[in-house]
């Protein structure tokens, strides 16, 4: 609070009451309509104490307490009481034989589920064709609804579907015959199923947008494009296309944004001994490691390697996306 | 179907052109062949994403037998109300009911009353140090310092095994923060809370008398996002609470669904031997698993088609740069 006086906090104070415009453009002199301004706005400070204070308990308190990956963590002495150890944790993760393998998993997960990002996009672009409005309407209505499934649920079906003996798709494989596949239980299926599924929940709900985008390109447009002779096919390449390109720059960008973290609690409840090999990544691990084993100093270590990468990945991407396309987060 | 309208169909475009040759003379053959596979594709996806959730509905009220056989595909068999009738017999799904109704209905609350007053704070472009104020907010977007460190402070104020552990930590989000303000910068503008001063109203009574009772789409939509995201919750239940009366429904049914499925566990069929017992034990599984998954998905899946313009308004709100 006491590092208020950067020039970037001058202007806001400009437009307020025009009683306070000063006499001398003196730097004391904005001081004092800072000091002004901040009079006037107590109450507002007051609206936003709650909500700000709640983020510096929950998300600041524990973003000092990431020091802990560079200490030995002992419980008695809590996290700043704690001896440094200084790279110690990173050292010990880098050189481990499972790190391989953790950065292979996530990374593999996570580009799979990328390279799939164009799906909801291609059925935006296709809804909007639809001529039908009830038709068009009833399919948003149910391709939404796997998004309100839970977690939980949506694995509980993969178990249940897939089940060797009494699962539905075991019994299809069967008509043709095809042996019992231990689904749920094998490395060489995890990554599908984890992304399929993904698709499964979220395709509906990622159009979206993407129709909020469509639904103001304007229509003169197509007038357009349909006198200079374009067929369907064009339009849709030329025209909504081009107005839908910078939503999906930026939705993009976000998703790197999450790149690293996978969604890892679906992950923990699809894992198990059998298929490992691919189902572990970086998060479940620190989770093992961290909370059911109890270490804590070498967990916060493996979970800031991390968001460290994600941090960089999306500060490349974004940096990427203003250079070459002039859509950027900021 | 397709037999009957196929030869007329090729006919039709013909006729079309014919007779509307002066209006749309390129394309429009070309405009029904895509439309007709567009529909096609279209039909598909529903069939794809619709059939697991019909699949589900049907297999809750067939009997078990029928079902675990392969026997129920596209129609309920032999209907029987047994898996449900078994689920209002299992106490901890009723206690993991009430939990998850009490956690997401508190949680609300506490978001809502954090994240407005907030949002209405930094709409007003007259409140010093706005900048300084939304980056502090942004930044907990970028980086946080992940489950170990907060997982630490939990326990260190004192919130395992209660339900602060759940409702707390995410209380409050960057995201719904920006949704809010994008609300309020629309709702009430700049100049009518610069009347409200002239007329002698504080920022305090603006907001209680002005933008509160504007508020309603935006409390609907962000408690809709909220209370979705806590009632479908697990993870925070799972690393906090031990004490079963406290589950919220995610967990018990984590158990039922999937831990029970753990193949450690010896999962109970190539024993062909000691039939009675072990058959009634996964005919009760399986006859209790899908109607778990309804009771479980019903409330989000009936209210939402009612609240849908609220979540899309939501997401799009959200969309917009903050």
């Amino acid at each position: 609070m006491s590092a208020l006086s950067p020039a970037s906090e001058a202007p806001p104070t400009a437009p307020g009451p025009s009683g306070t415009a000063a006499v001398r453009p003196a730097p004391p002199s904005r001081r004092r309509r800072l000091r002004r301004g901040f009079a006037a706005s107590w109450q507002l400070y007051l609206l936003a104490a709650p909500a700000l204070i709640f983020f510096l308990v929950f998300n600041y308190v524990p973003m000092y307490g990431v020091q802990i990956a560079f200490k030995e963590f002992i419980a008695t002495r809590g996290i700043t009481g704690s001896p440094w150890t200084g790279l110690e944790n990173f050292e010990r993760f880098f050189s481990s034989f499972y790190f391989w393998r953790l950065l292979r998993n996530t990374l593999i997960l996570s580009v799979y589920q990328l390279i799939l990002f164009p799906l909801p996009i291609i059925l935006a672009l296709s809804l909007n064709e639809l001529r039908s409005r009830i038709f068009k309407k009833f399919t948003q209505t149910l391709t939404y609804a796997p998004h309100f499934v839970s977690t939980v649920v949506v694995v509980g079906m993969l178990f249940a579907f897939l089940d060797p003996n009494t699962g539905l798709i075991n019994h299809v494989l069967g008509l043709v015959g095809i042996d019992p596949i231990q689904f749920m239980q094998s490395p060489a299926w995890f990554r599908h199923l984890y992304v399929w599924s993904g698709v499964w929940q979220s395709l509906g709900w990622g159009t979206i947008i993407y129709l909020a985008a469509l639904a103001g390109v304007n229509p003169e447009l197509h007038q357009a494009a349909e006198v200079d002779g374009a067929n369907r096919l064009q339009r849709i390449r030329h025209v909504n296309l081009p107005a839908i390109m910078p939503t999906v720059v930026i939705l993009l960008i976000l998703d790197f944004g999450s790149f690293m973290s996978v969604g890892f609690e679906k992950v923990l409840l699809m894992t198990n001994d059998l298929n490992a090999e691919t189902a572990d990544v970086i998060q479940t691990f620190v989770y093992e490691t961290g909370l059911l084993q109890g270490q804590y100093s070498y967990a916060a270590a493996v979970g800031l390697f991390d968001s460290v990468i994600n941090i960089l990945l999306l500060i490349t991407v974004n940096h990427l996306a203003r250079r070459f396309s002039e859509n950027s987060l900021w | 179907m397709t037999t009957t309208t196929e030869p007329r169909d090729r006919l039709a475009p013909d006729r079309l052109d014919g007779s509307r040759v002066i209006h749309k003379a390129v394309g429009s053959r070309d405009d029904t062949w895509f439309d007709r596979l567009n529909v096609v594709f279209v039909v598909l996806i529903v069939l794809v994403i619709g059939y697991p959730l019909w699949f589900v509905v049907i297999a809750s009220i067939s009997d078990p037998l029928a079902v675990q056989s392969g026997k129920v595909w596209l129609w309920p068999v032999e209907i029987t109300t047994a898996g449900y009738e078994r689920v209002f017999g299992h106490s901890a799904i009723w206690i993991g009911y009430r939990n998850s109704i009490v956690y997401t209905v508190v949680g609300v609350a506490v978001h809502l009353a954090l994240v407005l007053p907030c949002a209405y704070a930094l709409s007003r472009r007259h409140m010093v140090g706005r900048t300084l104020v939304t980056w502090y907010i942004l930044f907990t977007m970028l980086f946080s310092g992940g489950i170990i460190p907060t997982y630490l402070l939990v326990r260190n104020l004192g919130m395992l095994d209660t339900m602060w552990a759940v409702i707390l930590p995410g209380a409050v989000g960057a995201w719904s923060i920006l949704v809010g303000r994008a609300f309020f910068t629309q709702t009430v503008p700049e100049e009518l809370g610069e009347a409200a001063k002239v007329d002698g109203a504080s920022d305090l009574q603006t907001f209680v008398r002005i933008a509160l009772p504007l508020s309603l789409p935006i409390i609907v939509t962000l408690g809709l996002f909220h209370g979705v995201g806590l009632w479908n919750e697990y993870f925070k239940a799972l690393i906090y609470l031990s004490d079963r009366d406290k589950f919220p429904l995610q967990l018990v049914l984590r158990e039922l669904l999937i831990v029970s499925q753990d193949p450690s566990a010896g999962g109970g069929a190539g024993q062909g031997g000691d039939a009675g017992s072990i058959v009634e034990q996964v005919r009760l599984a399986g006859l209790i698993k899908y109607a778990v998954m309804i009771l479980a998905s019903l409330p989000l899946l009936i209210i939402y088609p009612f609240l849908q313009r609220f979540f899309t308004q939501g997401v799009l709100i959200g969309s917009v740069k903050g």
